[in-house]
């Protein structure tokens, strides 16, 4: 039977489809810790509760999922409009560039109610500038976009060791990083933050990214589906033919899609360079980019899957950590590896059990209502 | 003249040795995408390959055992591509990088369980490994001015598996344009309505060229762990997939041309480390990370059609699908 033609109401499709494929997952992930003489109902323990359990946790727990957010989106925004952005990760590090330069110039002179706002615009217009060009070459030139995006990973992976080890590099230091920018440069973290209002909570890194991350969710949201640029996004997505005929320019649309992805991206920055490293340093960035393409998958493209998968990625790297420590046969790429898993079973193949699913409800829909 | 070829001829030998990896590769991924499969996964696909194979010869001592092991992990992974891509007809690029992503997790989550040294394997004896060859009559033609010299430098003295790789491209080249298989090949990336309508399995034709993409890429993984190094490293393919799949499309998805892209990256890499700190005349420097990068530059540029034109076979990434 074919069943892909056959229309399942929303709460199978966005739901428990979504589920299903993630516990897939989450399944074999358990069969790799038994694999390995690893008890996974115990390492599931040990992560919630390194993740959810006590105060620090729960702060880096929102530290990384603030940084999914940010790639999260910008993958979703490209995908909306057909494009697949596999380079968050070059445009989140040369985000960071951004931040650097305009910081290792101007920190010494501007107060921070300058210098924050500046600081943000850099990473994202540098995180935008990288997206660009594989954007241009795609619109114009024809290039197919997944390919060059993923030589721009490698080329501002080179450039950036260059420039770090080279230029930018504190002098008279071994370690190839910036030196660390003055104070007014800062992302407020959240303990001095809510600590201004009379809440104790614990030091960690997150910051006050976290709301802006949340913010750019509603952003992107409205821009989406609440104004006519979203809706030549989706139409160019959808069909190029129809929204030409429609009037839309798909050159146009690729060039904006790419430029916001590749400024979303290039927030990462804001969080880990301007709110916790407050330097520029080798691989910051590593892993946030690719991760975010599993986080736009599981999360559907959509700003409220997108942090409810931001959520449990955030869960994943802290209890991932935790998890290392606490069982020294697991190291944290275990992690890496669940990622792999979700890629492929809410991404690749995320239409595994629709057939089946399909089947079970029109077993239970009454019979004139049927596909005939 | 003799003061030139003794600095020229090491960095040839060692262009040889870097290349085969990605010759491999780069072979590899023609069969998958001129079959219509886009495949990033190249670079997952060796990684897991060469830990297969280190952990295969760690325990077996068998360079051969071990082989066996790097293709077959391999092939497995190229067929839980096919599986998503074809049978389930899912998002050919989000497959290829799950298994690129899976990879780069497991094998360092299971290095680290099984042997506890930080993510590498123990270090191979000799006996475990596939090491260098004496070409017949290399030794005696060392006299020889220029010819003999190029032929014992740097043609002989290679392990198996780089020979394995210049006579994959002649195989390659002899299936793709002189077999019954390889027309059909061609003609399924090209237009896979009609090899169905002859009566031909459109998914059948893409699996086969998975199963080759396998094990090609099983043997540049086996290359990397236990013929040019002796034990598996965390991460040991360093980017390496994707310079192939830049040279694949820099050769315009054709095997000649992509062995000379493989074996113009791979002489980038070899110059690369010898330029490190030489000075030039008028330029200085060169920076090691530009050369590095080369390959990716070049490669976008060709695509952009700045320089000849790539153009991929035209059903690409496009999972096919009987009814319409």
């Amino acid at each position: 039977m074919n069943t892909h033609n056959i229309d399942l109401p929303a709460w199978l499709e966005i739901v428990v489809i979504p589920i299903l494929n993630i516990m897939v997952a989450l399944f074999f992930a358990g069969l790799i810790m038994l694999a390995i003489g690893v008890n996974p109902i115990e390492a599931v323990g040990i992560m919630l509760n390194g993740a959810f359990g006590y105060d620090e946790g729960i702060g880096y727990t929102l530290y990384y999922t603030t940084n999914f957010i940010f790639t999260g989106l910008a993958v979703a925004v490209a995908f909306h409009a057909n494009l697949f952005n596999i380079g968050g990760e070059g445009q989140a590090y040369i985000g960071g560039l951004g931040v650097g330069l305009v910081f290792l110039a101007l920190d010494q002179y501007l107060p921070a109610l300058l210098l924050i706002p500046i600081g943000i615009f850099a990473a994202g217009l540098f995180g935008a500038a990288w997206a660009f060009i594989p954007a241009w070459l795609q619109a114009y030139r024809g290039s197919h976009i997944v390919i060059t995006t993923i030589m721009f990973n490698f080329i501002a992976s080179s450039l950036m060791v260059y420039l770090l080890v080279n230029v930018l590099i504190k002098p008279g230091q071994m370690a190839p990083e910036t030196r660390r920018f003055s104070e007014a440069t800062w992302m407020p973290f959240m303990h001095e933050f809510l600590g201004g209002f009379g809440f104790e909570i614990t030091r960690t890194p997150l910051n006050l990214s976290f709301f802006f991350a949340l913010l750019c969710c509603v952003l992107v949201w409205i821009y989406i589906w609440r104004t006519r640029w979203g809706y030549d996004l989706r139409t160019a997505g959808q069909s190029e033919d129809a929204a030409k005929y429609a009037g839309i320019k798909p050159r146009k649309v690729i060039i904006s899609a790419m430029c916001i992805s590749g400024a979303l991206a290039g927030f990462v920055a804001v969080n880990a360079i301007m709110g916790e490293q407050h330097r520029v340093l080798m691989n910051f960035q590593a892993g946030y980019g690719f991760a975010g393409i599993a986080v736009s998958l599981m999360g559907r493209n959509h700003p409220v899957g997108i942090i409810l998968a931001s959520l449990l990625f955030g869960m994943l790297y802290q209890g991932g950590s935790e998890l290392a420590f606490e069982i020294p046969k697991i190291t944290s790429e275990m992690v890496v590896a669940i990622q792999g898993l979700i890629i492929l079973f809410s991404g690749a193949l995320a239409l595994l059990f629709r057939p089946w699913v399909v089947r079970v409800y029109l077993k239970f829909k009454p019979l004139t209502a049927q596909h005939v | 003249m003799s003061d030139w070829l003794s600095s020229t001829l090491p960095t040839l030998d060692a262009t040889l040795r870097v290349s085969t990896p990605l010759i491999l590769c780069a072979m590899a991924g023609l069969f998958s995408e001129r079959s219509g499969i886009v495949d990033i996964s190249l670079e997952g696909k060796m990684l897991a390959a060469a830990f297969a194979a280190g952990s295969v010869a760690a325990f077996t001592g068998s360079p051969w055992i071990a082989l066996l092991a790097g293709i077959f992990v391999s092939i497995f992974l190229a067929f839980v591509h096919g599986f998503a891509s074809i049978t389930h007809r899912g998002n050919q690029v989000v497959s290829g990088l799950a298994i690129n992503v899976l990879a780069s997790g497991l094998t360092v989550v299971l290095g680290i369980a099984w042997f506890a040294r930080g993510g590498q394997t123990p270090s191979l004896a000799s006996s475990a490994r596939f090491m260098p060859i004496e070409l017949p009559f290399a030794e005696s033609s060392a006299n020889v001015p220029v010819v003999g010299r190029f032929y014992n430098e740097v043609i002989s003295g290679h392990n198996l598996l780089v020979y394995a790789a210049f006579a994959a491209v002649l195989l390659t080249w002899w299936v793709v344009y002189r077999t019954r298989f390889g027309l059909r090949l061609r003609a399924v990336g090209e237009n896979p309505l009609a090899v169905d309508t002859a009566g031909l399995s459109v998914g059948r034709l893409r699996y086969s060229a998975l199963l080759i993409c396998g094990l090609l890429c099983g043997i540049a993984g086996t290359y990397l762990s236990i013929a040019q190094n002796a034990a598996f490293v965390r991460e040991m393919t360093a980017g390496q997939g994707y310079i192939a799949l830049a040279a694949l499309i820099f050769g315009k998805w054709r095997p000649l041309p992509a062995l000379l892209a493989c074996l113009m990256f791979g002489f980038l890499d070899a110059v690369a480390i010898r330029l490190q700190g030489v000075e030039f005349a008028v330029i200085g420097e060169v920076p090691v990370q530009l050369i590095q990068s080369l390959p990716y530059v070049l490669t976008v540029v060709l695509l952009a059609g700045f320089i000849g034109r790539a153009i991929a076979p035209a059903a690409i990434g496009v999972p096919f699908s009987k009814d319409r």
